[in-house]
This record gives structure tokens, C-alpha cells and sequence, in this order.
């Protein structure tokens, strides 16, 4: 009786102030899928990370004048070097080969350009990415060195401008989220206000604190726990219509975002609306409602 | 026992000691201000004082902790000047409202509660809201509240002071049922008329002190 009790006293307080209570239930839908997304994101960028760093090259371009000693030393040199996992050499022939396939669509330009024209090159995978500084200083002032090119760097460009639309998803998050714990606190007061008789007679025949309690923050938690519904629901369309529509030309460039990911996300979404819902509506009891 | 409010400049109790036996009826009179109702808010552990110890039931609540303080509320019934009813909840649901919030089975109310209405002399009026009754019959839904968990003792502050006579003696009659019950009584009133018919033990708060304790007493 006592649960059926609570509940019920639940219900009756989202609906006595209801556009309150949907005010609540949005913002805090809005704040739960910035959070989702920056954490979603998160993953996101640590998969791309891996993915793309493992392959990343710096590419050694040599001087069209080259000579036969100075590519033999930079050979053995390279060969012999700690950080470089694997040196590739490609000659004239090759890279012309690899300019025409890259530039298949454009014949025009194929033509205009000899085989004798483009710089031979070594392709260079390091051991460990970030180390490109260090290659790039022992090698720039080689014999023979023309320009020394990392993909790293471009990579971090990317990686810097997702970082920045994580950070702010996580800043809307927080200014959504603190915009909600007003609406709970401010909800929980009218709801405290109008029980006021109801709660003068609970604490006068002696009912528990957790009892006179629970329903007002109950309330909170229902409204977080929807809220966080909500926030799925949202993450779930972003899904189908973003990536999986109108950003699936990019599929090939980010990594996908599963169900998986969602369904794991989905969980951090719920506790965070429900813990912290739960946890503002106490404390505003402590000031409005002094058991 | 001594209870000073802050920015009060003199002590609301000031050196009171008072012992009520177990059954008894005790008027405590006095002009407005006097400590009457600190007198009550102590025993509810409402307010601590800040010398002296307060003993309910045979045992030291002074230093209680609070969360312990509802399941101490329940040996305690309470009845005031304004009724404190639950306007949107009969005769009947506001006394079943005490017993369930406490954790009473609607079963157990269903039992109780017609029994209390028909002690207090409701009988018939069960399914009233608290706008359809008299001031008088608005007051024994409360004390039926107040009795329905058959505390140890019941306090009334001013139960009379929204009653005409008539009423008045009609409220003390219910009230001394209940006494002879074995419950002890602890009424605060300004009423003479009350404390010179009824002929109960009179104690006389004044300025924080006590002035009389008389058994059999009356007011002036």
C-alpha cells in the first residue's frame, strides 16, 4: 500500500504542474543528448585516433638533382634509425605511377606532367607517430632532402576542430544540465508548497522522513528517467538521419557509431539524469521541507 | 529546564520543572506569551531546551536524535486551535491519512477509523469534508485523528479557542473520555470557564515561571 502510496503520490505531482514538469523533462532531455553525443563522440575520436595514426606516414621528398651517394646514405641512415619502423622507397617510375591513379579523373593534368618531374621519395612509417619532431629535425638539413612531409600533422588539424565540437557539446551539456537542476529545484518548492498541509499533518502523527520525502524526489528521478528516454530517442534519430543519411558520404572517413555504442551510452545517461535529479531534489528539501 | 529563543531578551521558560503522571489531566494557563506552547513544542521535541532535560514516556528525549523523532511523534497525539485538517479528504480519510503515513494497511483503517468516528460522536458523519462540518465536529475529526493510534498522551494547545461554550464543554467532554481511557492529557487554554468546570490540576505560567500548580485548581 505504502509503494502504490508513493507512486501514485508520483504521478499526481508531475501532473498537478504539468508544464513544469515538461519544461524539466526537455531541458533535461536536451542536456542528457549533449551528453551522450560528447561522450559518443569521445569513443569516436579515440577509434578514429587508432585507426588513422597506425597508418599515418611522413614522406621524405628528394632534390630533382639528387645524387646516387647522397640516396644511398639517407637509405642506410634511415634503415638504421630506432624510430622508423619501415622506410619504402619510391623512385620516379612509382611515383608517377601513383600520381596517374590519383589523378585518374583529370587527364589533362597526367599529361602535362613527366615521370621525370616528380621527386623521388622514402615513405617512412614510425614506431610511435608523435615522434615525427624528432625525424624531422635529424633529416631536414640531409644532403639532398627537398622538404619533409607529415600526414600527422594534417590529422591533427581533424582531430583538433572533433575535439572542439566535443568540448562543446559537453559545454551545452553543462549549461543545459545546470538550466534543469533550477527547473527540479524550482519544482520540487511548488510541489513542497502545495503538499504543505499534507506534510504538516506527515510530520505532526509521526510518519518517517523517507516516507514524507520520497515522493518529491521520486518525482525528480521519473522526470530524469524520461528525460533520458527522450535523450536516447535522440541519439537514436541523429543516427539514422545524420549518419546513416545525409553524412554516409563521409562513412568511409568516420568510423561508424554502432548500436552497441549507443545501447552502452544510454545506461551513463539515465544514472547521470537520475542521480543527479534525485540528488537536487533532496537537497532542495533540506531548505524547504524541514523534517 | 530553561529554554532561551535567540534574540529573545528574557528566557521563554525560565527554571520550569513540571511532572505529569502517567494518566493525568493537566490545564497549563497563563497570558499570551507566557511559554505555554514552548512547554508543548518540547514534549514534541519540536524545540530543545537549552538547560534541563525533557523526559516523555520514561525516556530522556532532550538530546534524541532527529531522525528518531517520528517514530517518538507516534506515542504523541496532537490537537490544535485550527483543526489542521486536510481539506480535500473527508472525516474519514483524514483520520485513515494518520494511520496510513505511518504504514498502517487500509485494512487496519477500515477496522479503526468508524470505530474513533463513533468514540468522538461522528457517527453518520464519516463521509463529510471538513467544509460540511460545524467548527465542533471539525475539532473531534481532529481529535479522532489525534486518538486514532491510541497514543500514551494526547496534547491540545487552545482545542477550544475557535469554539463557542457550548462547544467548548462539548470538546472537554470528548476530551475527558478519552483521559479516563488512560491516556494523560496536556491541554494549553486561556479558557476560564473550561479549567473552573472541568476541576483538574491547574499549573499557572507566567513570564517563563511557574506562579501555581494546584491540583483541583481553578483559573483566576
Amino acid at each position: 500500500m505504502r509503494v502504490k502510496y508513493v507512486l501514485s503520490e508520483v504521478l499526481v505531482g508531475l501532473w498537478r504542474n504539468v508544464t513544469m514538469s515538461i519544461a524539466m523533462i526537455i531541458t533535461m532531455a536536451v542536456s542528457l543528448t549533449m551528453l551522450g553525443a560528447s561522450g559518443l563522440m569521445y569513443r569516436q575520436v579515440d577509434d578514429m585516433k587508432d585507426l588513422y595514426y597506425k597508418n599515418i606516414q611522413v614522406s621524405i621528398f628528394m632534390e630533382q638533382e639528387v645524387t646516387e651517394q647522397q640516396r644511398t646514405d639517407l637509405q642506410t641512415k634511415l634503415d638504421g634509425d630506432p624510430l622508423v619502423k619501415e622506410v619504402i622507397y619510391v623512385d620516379k617510375a612509382q611515383a608517377y605511377e601513383r600520381f596517374k591513379s590519383m589523378y585518374q579523373d583529370a587527364p589533362d593534368l597526367v599529361n602535362a606532367v613527366k615521370p621525370d618531374q616528380l621527386p623521388e621519395s622514402f615513405r617512412l612509417t614510425l614506431n610511435n607517430p608523435e615522434q615525427y619532431k624528432s625525424v624531422y629535425d635529424q633529416y631536414k638539413d640531409t644532403e639532398g632532402v627537398e622538404e619533409i612531409v607529415d600526414q600527422s600533422r594534417l590529422l591533427d588539424k581533424i582531430f583538433n576542430i572533433l575535439t572542439s565540437i566535443q568540448n562543446i557539446a559537453l559545454a551545452a551539456a553543462i549549461v543545459m544540465a545546470i538550466a534543469a537542476l533550477l527547473l527540479v529545484a524550482n519544482t520540487i518548492q511548488v510541489a513542497a508548497y502545495s503538499k504543505r498541509r499534507e506534510v504538516a499533518v506527515m510530520k505532526l502523527v509521526g510518519a518517517s522522513n523517507w516516507f514524507i520525502q520520497a515522493p518529491f524526489v521520486l518525482e525528480a528521478v521519473v522526470a530524469g528517467l524520461i528525460g533520458s528516454l527522450l535523450g536516447l530517442v535522440a541519439l537514436v534519430a541523429a543516427k539514422y538521419l545524420l549518419f546513416d543519411g545525409s553524412l554516409s558520404a563521409l562513412q568511409g572517413l568516420l568510423s561508424p557509431i554502432t548500436w552497441g555504442d549507443i545501447l552502452f551510452i544510454f545506461p551513463v545517461m539515465a544514472g547521470v539524469g537520475g542521480l543527479v535529479s534525485a540528488a537536487t531534489a533532496w537537497i532542495t528539501l533540506r531548505f524547504y521541507l524541514r523534517v | 529546564m530553561t529554554k532561551t529563543y535567540p534574540k529573545a531578551s528574557r528566557p521563554s521558560l525560565d527554571n520550569v520543572s513540571v511532572s505529569i503522571e502517567k494518566g493525568e489531566f493537566v490545564f497549563f494557563i497563563g497570558p499570551s506569551g507566557s511559554g505555554k506552547s514552548t512547554i508543548i513544542k518540547m514534549l514534541l521535541h519540536e524545540v530543545a531546551p537549552n538547560k534541563g532535560r525533557v523526559v516523555v514516556n520514561g525516556k530522556d528525549v532532550t538530546s534524541m536524535r532527529s531522525w528518531k523523532r517520528p517514530h517518538f511523534r507516534r506515542s504523541i497525539g496532537c490537537v490544535f486551535q485550527d483543526f489542521r485538517l486536510l481539506p480535500n479528504r473527508t472525516a474519514y480519510e483524514n483520520v485513515a491519512f494518520a494511520l496510513e503515513v505511518i504504514g498502517k494497511t487500509k485494512a487496519v483503517a477500515r477496522r479503526v477509523v468508524p470505530e474513533v468516528l463513533e468514540l468522538v460522536g461522528l457517527g453518520g458523519k464519516e463521509h463529510r469534508y471538513p467544509h460540511e462540518l460545524s467548527g465542533g465536529e471539525q475539532q473531534r475529526v481532529a481529535v479522532a485523528r489525534a486518538f486514532v493510534n491510541r497514543p500514551l498522551i494526547l496534547l491540545a494547545d487552545e482545542p477550544t479557542g475557535n469554539l463557542d461554550p457550548d462547544t467548548s464543554i462539548e470538546i472537554m467532554r470528548l476530551l475527558d473520555r478519552i483521559n479516563r481511557t488512560g491516556t494523560t492529557v496536556v491541554m494549553v487554554t486561556h479558557d476560564s470557564n473550561i479549567v473552573n468546570q472541568m476541576r483538574r490540576r491547574v499549573v499557572e505560567i507566567e513570564s517563563g515561571r511557574i506562579v501555581r500548580d494546584q491540583a483541583r485548581g481553578v483559573y483566576g
